[in-house]
C-alpha cells in the first residue's frame, strides 16, 4: 500500500462507517448470499430420498397429518380412512341424550365433544400414558359419570347454582322466579367471572323478563351488560340491540351499528340507497362528513362505472384496448378511484364526474396525496412529460421550479419502480436533498454521475475510488472519477 | 427472588404428559361413542388437533371420514357424528338436538417452554367486548397446570382479567380434592398479566429472527409454510420451528443482524464435515454413511431453508422500507421528532403501502402520545379513510374503544371523570359504577412509565447486538419491552414494594399472594423456575426477551399464553369483518 501524504490525508474526509441496515440489499445479503451457494453446492450430495421435513411431528413421530385429510375429504375423494367395517356392532349403542331444558345448557367448557349417540356411564378413562407415570394420582379427574353433570334437584341457591354452571354441570333457571333472585343470580354470576355462565343467566333474563326492566336493570351492570351486547351481536338480533342501545342513549353506537349493515347488502344500487339513509343518523359531525363522502363516492363509481365499461365493450377507445380494466372500481377506496381516474381519465374537464380534478374537488384531496397518486398512474403508462408537468411550479416572475409536496426521494421511487429510464431517474435522483439519501438512491439505480458528484462534493476518497469498480471499464464514467482524483487535491492546494 | 449471581438456568419440565392427557381424553371421549363415525372438526382446532393426534389414532378409533364443521356430510355415510368444537353462540347455532361432552384441551405445549391456549380471539372477546367467557379455562389451565407441576409458592399479577383468572383459579382450587401439599414443584412462581398493560410492546416490528419469521410468515400453531421464494423449488414446505430444529434453536432468538454470520459459519463447517470424506477409506466411509450422514443431511435441510428465509425476509423487507419504518417506530419510542414521525404515518397512508402497517403505526403513535391531538387524529383518520376504503369507520370506533387510538382532548376529560368515580367509590358495589369506564379508552402513560422504568437504553457508542447487555436487544438496543421489565422488577423485589408510582401509572390491579403452605425454599431448582402468562397474547420478541433475563439470571420462564399473537394480529382483531 502506498503511502500518502498528510496534507492529503487532509483534505480527504474518513469514510462513514455503516451499521446493518435492512436497506443495504447487497452488502448484507453477500453474506447470505456465499452462504447458500456453499449450502447448494452440497445438494448434490445431499438430495437423494426422504422429504422426513415434512412429516415428522413435534414428538418425532410421523404425522398422517389431520388437516391434509380434511382438505382430502372436502375436495371430494370421500374414501374413507379405513375401507374395512369396524368389528365393533353399532347397535350396541344406546341412546342418552339429555332431555331438553330451556335454559339449562352451560356453554362453560373450552372444548367439547358433541355426539349424536352417547353411551351412559363408563367410567374408566383411557390412560394409558398415565398410569405408568403415577401422575394419575393427582392429575384432575378426566371424567365422571355422566350422572354427576346432571342435576335435577332444585334447590341450590344463586352462588351455587352459578358454582354448579361454572364447573360444566346442568343446572336448571326456571326456580329463579321473582326479580330479585333473578337478580341476585345474575350478580352472582357476574362475581364468578365466567362470562359463558353470565351470557348463559342472561339468556334466561332476556326470555323470562320485560324488556324495560331487563334494560334497565343492565343500566347500572355494565359487565353483564356488555355480555348481553356482545352476544346480541354474535347472534345477529340487530332489531334488539338497537333498542337497548337507544334506552341507553347510546346514540353514536345506534349510527354505527345501523352502518355497519351496509357490508352485508351486495347489490350497488342498494347499497347506494342504504347509504343515503345512513346520512341522517346519529353520527358525530365528523362523521357524518365521512358517511356523506362515502355515498357520493359510491355515486359517482357507479356513474364512472357504467360508462367505462359501455367505453371498453364499444373498443374504440385506445387506452381501454392497451390498458384493459382489471377489476370494477365499484367500492373500492377513494385514493384508488383517483388513481384510476389519473390513468384513464387524465386529460378530463372538470366537469366531469371522471375527472381528477373533479375528484380532487368534490372529496377535497390534500395536495400531496394527489401528487403522489397522479405521479403513480402517469408513471405507470410511462408518461414522463406528464411526470414534468405534475412536478414543475412557476413563481410569479414566470421562472420554472421543481417542487415536489412528497420529497424527490419519493418520486424516484414511484418512477424506478415503474421501470423508468435512468435518463429521467437521474434528474430527480440529483433533486434529493438528503445526501445520504440521495447516494443511496443513486447507487441502487446506478445513477452514475450522481453518485461521483456527490462523493466529490463530500470529499470522500476511499468510496469514489471504490466506485471505479462499480463503473464500466473504460467509460465516460471512470475517466470522471479519474480526473476528479487526480485534479482535486491539486486544486485545493494551488 | 433472589438474583443471586450467574447460575444455570434450571430445566424445564417435561410438557409432554400435557399431549398425552389430552390426546387420551380425546381417545377416550371417542371410546364413548363404539362404531363407526363421522368427526366434523371446526376449522381452527384442526391445527391444534394435528399436533396431538393423527389420522391413524382416530383410525383406530373407528372414525370413517373426517369434515370441517361447515361442510354437510355425504349422504348415507355413518350413522354417528362427532363434533369437535369450542362452545361458541354461533357453532352451536349449526348443531342442533344434541349432547354435549366435554374434553379438557386447554393447554397445547408448542415448545419445551411455551404453552399455547391457542385462543387468539381472546384478545378482542376480552379487551374489545368486555366478555368474560375465557376466564374460566384460563383458571381450569392454571389448575391443571398447578396439579401437575406445582403447588406453586408465589402468584404475581397485574391487571383486570389476571385478577378475576386468579380469583377463579383460587376458587376451583379451593373446592377440589386433589391433594397437592408435600410434593415437589416444579415450577416455582406464576406471573399473570393483562395484555393492556403493554400493548407498545406488541405493536413494534420485531427484529429477532423467531419474531421476524412471524411477522413475515406467520407462524401457526408452531409450524410455518415456506413458500416457493424461500424453497427455491415450485413447493411449499411445511416447518416445525422449535427447539428441536438444531439450526433454528440456535438463531430464534438472536438479532436479525446476527443470524447472517451464523448461518454462514454454520455452512462453512457443514461444507468441512462433508469434505471429510475425500481422505476416507472404505471402513470410514461406511462409518461416516451409517453414523453421520443422516445427521448432516438433515442439518442441510434445514440450513437451506433457513437461509432462503433470511433471503426472501430481506428481500421483503427492503422494499417496504423496513429500515424507516424502524427509525420512526424509535423516535416514536423515545417521544423524538413526533412531528416527522408523523408525516412519516401520513405518507405510508397516502401511498396504501399497507392497511394493517398504517394502523398499527397510528396506533403506536396514539399510545406512545396518551393520545393522539385532535387535529392530527383527524386529518390521520380522514386520509385512512380515503386510501383505505370508507368501511374502516368502525375500525376506528373499535380502536377508540379499546384504547389504541384516541384523541388526546377526550382522553383527558374522560380520565378526570373516571378519577373522580374512583375515588368516591372502592367497595364492590361500586365496582358496577367504574365497570363503566372499563371499555372506554384508558391513558397508557407510556412517557411516564419508560421514564420511571428506564426502558430507552442511554446509548454510548453503537450497542452491540451480537453481544446483547440487556433485554433491549430484542428492538435492536432502543427500547427494553415494558411486559419484560415489569416482570423482571418484580421477582427482582419479590413484590410490588417500590414500584408504587408505575403500578399507579399502569391503573393498579396488581397482587401477589403467597401460598403459606408452600415452602418458601430459595434452594429449590424449582423456586426459579417462573411460569409467565400472557392474557391477550405473547410476541415472539417478549418470549425472546425474557429467555434472555432468564439465562442472565439463572432462572427459566415458561410462557402460557392465550395466543402467539404480534402486530398484524392485534390489529386484525380489530378490523370489522364483512358478516
Amino acid at each position: 500500500m502506498s503511502r500518502v501524504r498528510a496534507d492529503e490525508e487532509e483534505y480527504w474526509h474518513s469514510s462513514k462507517f455503516r451499521a446493518f441496515t435492512f436497506d443495504d440489499e447487497d452488502d448484507e445479503l453477500s453474506q447470505l448470499k456465499e452462504s447458500k451457494r456453499t449450502v447448494n453446492s452440497l445438494r448434490d450430495i445431499v438430495d437423494d430420498d426422504d422429504d422426513d421435513l415434512e412429516r415428522v411431528s413435534w414428538s418425532g413421530e410421523p404425522v398422517g397429518s389431520i388437516s391434509w385429510s380434511i382438505k382430502e375429504t372436502a375436495s371430494g375423494s370421500t374414501s374413507s380412512l379405513d375401507g374395512r367395517d369396524s368389528s365393533l356392532q353399532k347397535g350396541s349403542s344406546s341412546y342418552a341424550a339429555l332431555p331438553k331444558q330451556g335454559s339449562s345448557y352451560s356453554l362453560s367448557s373450552l372444548f367439547k365433544v358433541e355426539s349424536g349417540l352417547l353411551h351412559a356411564t363408563q367410567l374408566c378413562p383411557s390412560l394409558s400414558a398415565l398410569s405408568d407415570t403415577g401422575v394419575k394420582s393427582y392429575a384432575p379427574e378426566l371424567r365422571r359419570p355422566r350422572a354427576e353433570y346432571k342435576d335435577y334437584s332444585s334447590d341450590w341457591s344463586p352462588k351455587d347454582t352459578v358454582r354448579r354452571m361454572q364447573r360444566g354441570k346442568v343446572c336448571s333457571l326456571e326456580r329463579f322466579r321473582s326479580l330479585q333472585d333473578k337478580l341476585v343470580l345474575l350478580d352472582e354470576a357476574v362475581a364468578g367471572h365466567d362470562g359463558n355462565v353470565i351470557t348463559a343467566v342472561l339468556i334466561f333474563l332476556k326470555r323470562t323478563l320485560r324488556r324495560e326492566i331487563l334494560f334497565r336493570e343492565l343500566e347500572v351492570r355494565q359487565v353483564a351488560l356488555c355480555h348481553l351486547i356482545h352476544f346480541l351481536r354474535e347472534m345477529g338480533e340487530q332489531k334488539f340491540l338497537l333498542d337497548l342501545l337507544r334506552f341507553l342513549d347510546r346514540t353514536e353506537e345506534v349510527a354505527l351499528s345501523q352502518y355497519r349493515e351496509h357490508l352485508n347488502i351486495q347489490d350497488v344500487e342498494k347499497r347506494r340507497e342504504f347509504l343515503k339513509g345512513c346520512i341522517g343518523l346519529p353520527f358525530s359531525a365528523e362523521d357524518t362528513s365521512h358517511i356523506q363522502d362515502h355515498y357520493t363516492l359510491l355515486e359517482r363509481q357507479i356513474i364512472i362505472e357504467a360508462n367505462d365499461r359501455h367505453l371498453e365493450m364499444a373498443g374504440q377507445s385506445e387506452l381501454f384496448r392497451k390498458y384493459p380494466r382489471k377489476a370494477s372500481i365499484l367500492n373500492m377506496p377513494l385514493v384508488t378511484t383517483l388513481f384510476y381516474s389519473c390513468f384513464y381519465h387524465y386529460t378530463e374537464a372538470e366537469g366531469m364526474f371522471s375527472s381528477p380534478t373533479n375528484l380532487k374537488k368534490t372529496f377535497k384531496i390534500p395536495d400531496k396525496q394527489y401528487v403522489l397518486t397522479a405521479l403513480a398512474a402517469r408513471a405507470k403508462l410511462r408518461a414522463w412529460g406528464d411526470v414534468d408537468a405534475l412536478l414543475t411550479t412557476k413563481n410569479w416572475l414566470g421562472y420554472t421550479k421543481k417542487k415536489a409536496p412528497i420529497g424527490f426521494h419519493r418520486v424516484v421511487e414511484i418512477l424506478q419502480r415503474n421501470n423508468a429510464p435512468v435518463q429521467v431517474l437521474q434528474e430527480y435522483v440529483r433533486l434529493v436533498e438528503d445526501v445520504d439519501t440521495r447516494l443511496n438512491l443513486a447507487t441502487k439505480y446506478k445513477c452514475h454521475d450522481v453518485v461521483i458528484e456527490t462523493y466529490r462534493d463530500l470529499k470522500d476518497r476511499i468510496q469514489l475510488t471504490a466506485y471505479k469498480d462499480k463503473v464500466e471499464r473504460g467509460s465516460a464514467e471512470e475517466e470522471k472519477i479519474h480526473s476528479i482524483l487526480s485534479n482535486m487535491v491539486r486544486n485545493a492546494y494551488s | 427472588m433472589a438474583f443471586a449471581g450467574r447460575r444455570d438456568a434450571p430445566e424445564p419440565p417435561d410438557f409432554g404428559i400435557l399431549k398425552r392427557l389430552a390426546r387420551d381424553q380425546l381417545v377416550y371421549l371417542l371410546e364413548q361413542l363404539p362404531g363407526k363415525k363421522d368427526l366434523f372438526i371446526e376449522a381452527d382446532l384442526m391445527s391444534p388437533l394435528d399436533r396431538i393426534a393423527n389420522v391413524s389414532i382416530l383410525k383406530q378409533h373407528d372414525v370413517d371420514k373426517l369434515y370441517k364443521v361447515e361442510t354437510r356430510p355425504a349422504p348415507g355415510a355413518s350413522d354417528q357424528f362427532c363434533f369437535l368444537v369450542r362452545p361458541r353462540v354461533r357453532t352451536m347455532r349449526f348443531i342442533a338436538d344434541v349432547t354435549c361432552d366435554e374434553w379438557s384441551f386447554y393447554l397445547l405445549p408448542l415448545d419445551e417452554d411455551i404453552i399455547s391456549m391457542e385462543l387468539p380471539e381472546f384478545f378482542r372477546d376480552y379487551f374489545l367486548e368486555g366478555d368474560h367467557r375465557w376466564i374460566n379455562p384460563v383458571a381450569r389451565a392454571l389448575q391443571l397446570l398447578n396439579s401437575l407441576y406445582g403447588p406453586f409458592g408465589k402468584t404475581y399479577g397485574i391487571g383486570r382479567c389476571a385478577k378475576m383468572s386468579y380469583e377463579l383459579w383460587r376458587d376451583l382450587e379451593d373446592e377440589s380434592e386433589s391433594e397437592v401439599q408435600g410434593r415437589k414443584p416444579e415450577i416455582g412462581h406464576v406471573f399473570l398479566m393483562d395484555r393492556d398493560m403493554d400493548y407498545v410492546t406488541a405493536l413494534c416490528s420485531q427484529v429477532v429472527y423467531e419474531g421476524l419469521v412471524d411477522d413475515t410468515f406467520r407462524i401457526k400453531c408452531g409450524s410455518v409454510d415456506f413458500g416457493p421464494d424461500v424453497t427455491s423449488s415450485d413447493k411449499s414446505i411445511k416447518v416445525l420451528l422449535n427447539s428441536q430444529d438444531k439450526v433454528f434453536s440456535e438463531i430464534r432468538n438472536e438479532h436479525f443482524s446476527s443470524v447472517f454470520g451464523f448461518l454462514s459459519q454454520k455452512s462453512r463447517n457443514l461444507q468441512a464435515q462433508y469434505d471429510r470424506r475425500r481422505g476416507m477409506d472404505i471402513k470410514q466411509m461406511k462409518d461416516f454413511v451409517s453414523q453421520e450422514l443422516k445427521g448432516l443431511k438433515q442439518e442441510h435441510r434445514l440450513l437451506s431453508l433457513h437461509i432462503g428465509a433470511c433471503e426472501s425476509i430481506m428481500k421483503k423487507k427492503t422494499k417496504q422500507d423496513f429500515q424507516e419504518t424502524i427509525k420512526a417506530e424509535h423516535s416514536l419510542l423515545e417521544g423524538f421528532d413526533i412531528r416527522e414521525s408523523t408525516s412519516f404515518i401520513e405518507e405510508h397512508i397516502d401511498r396504501q403501502v399497507s392497511p394493517i402497517e398504517s394502523l398499527r403505526l397510528m396506533c403506536l403513535l396514539s399510545i406512545t402520545e396518551n393520545g393522539l391531538v385532535p387535529k392530527d387524529y383527524r386529518s390521520l383518520k380522514t386520509q385512512y379513510l380515503q386510501s383505505y376504503g370508507p368501511e374502516h369507520l368502525l375500525t376506528f370506533h373499535n380502536l377508540k374503544r379499546i384504547g389504541l387510538l384516541t384523541e388526546q382532548s377526550a382522553g383527558d376529560t374522560l380520565t378526570a371523570v373516571e378519577s373522580k368515580v374512583s375515588k368516591l367509590v372502592t367497595d364492590r358495589a361500586a365496582g358496577k359504577i367504574t365497570d363503566a369506564f372499563n371499555s372506554l379508552a384508558r391513558k397508557s402513560n407510556f412517557r411516564a412509565i419508560s421514564k420511571k422504568l428506564g426502558l430507552i437504553p442511554r446509548l454510548d457508542g453503537e450497542y452491540d447486538l451480537k453481544m446483547p447487555r440487556d433485554m433491549a436487544y430484542v428492538f435492536g438496543g432502543a427500547y427494553v419491552p415494558l411486559s419484560c421489565k415489569i416482570i423482571e422488577q418484580v421477582l427482582e423485589r419479590r413484590g410490588w414494594q417500590g414500584l408504587e408510582e408505575v403500578v399507579r401509572l399502569l391503573n393498579g390491579n396488581e397482587f401477589c399472594v403467597s401460598d403459606s403452605a408452600v415452602e418458601d425454599n430459595p434452594a429449590c431448582e424449582s423456586q426459579r423456575v417462573i411460569l409467565a402468562v400472557f392474557l391477550g397474547g405473547c410476541t415472539f420478541s417478549e418470549i425472546a426477551a425474557l429467555r434472555f433475563l432468564g439465562k442472565e439470571r439463572g432462572c427459566k420462564f415458561i410462557f402460557l399464553t392465550t395466543a402467539i399473537t404480534n402486530s398484524a394480529r392485534m390489529m386484525e382483531a380489530m378490523i370489522e369483518a364483512k358478516g
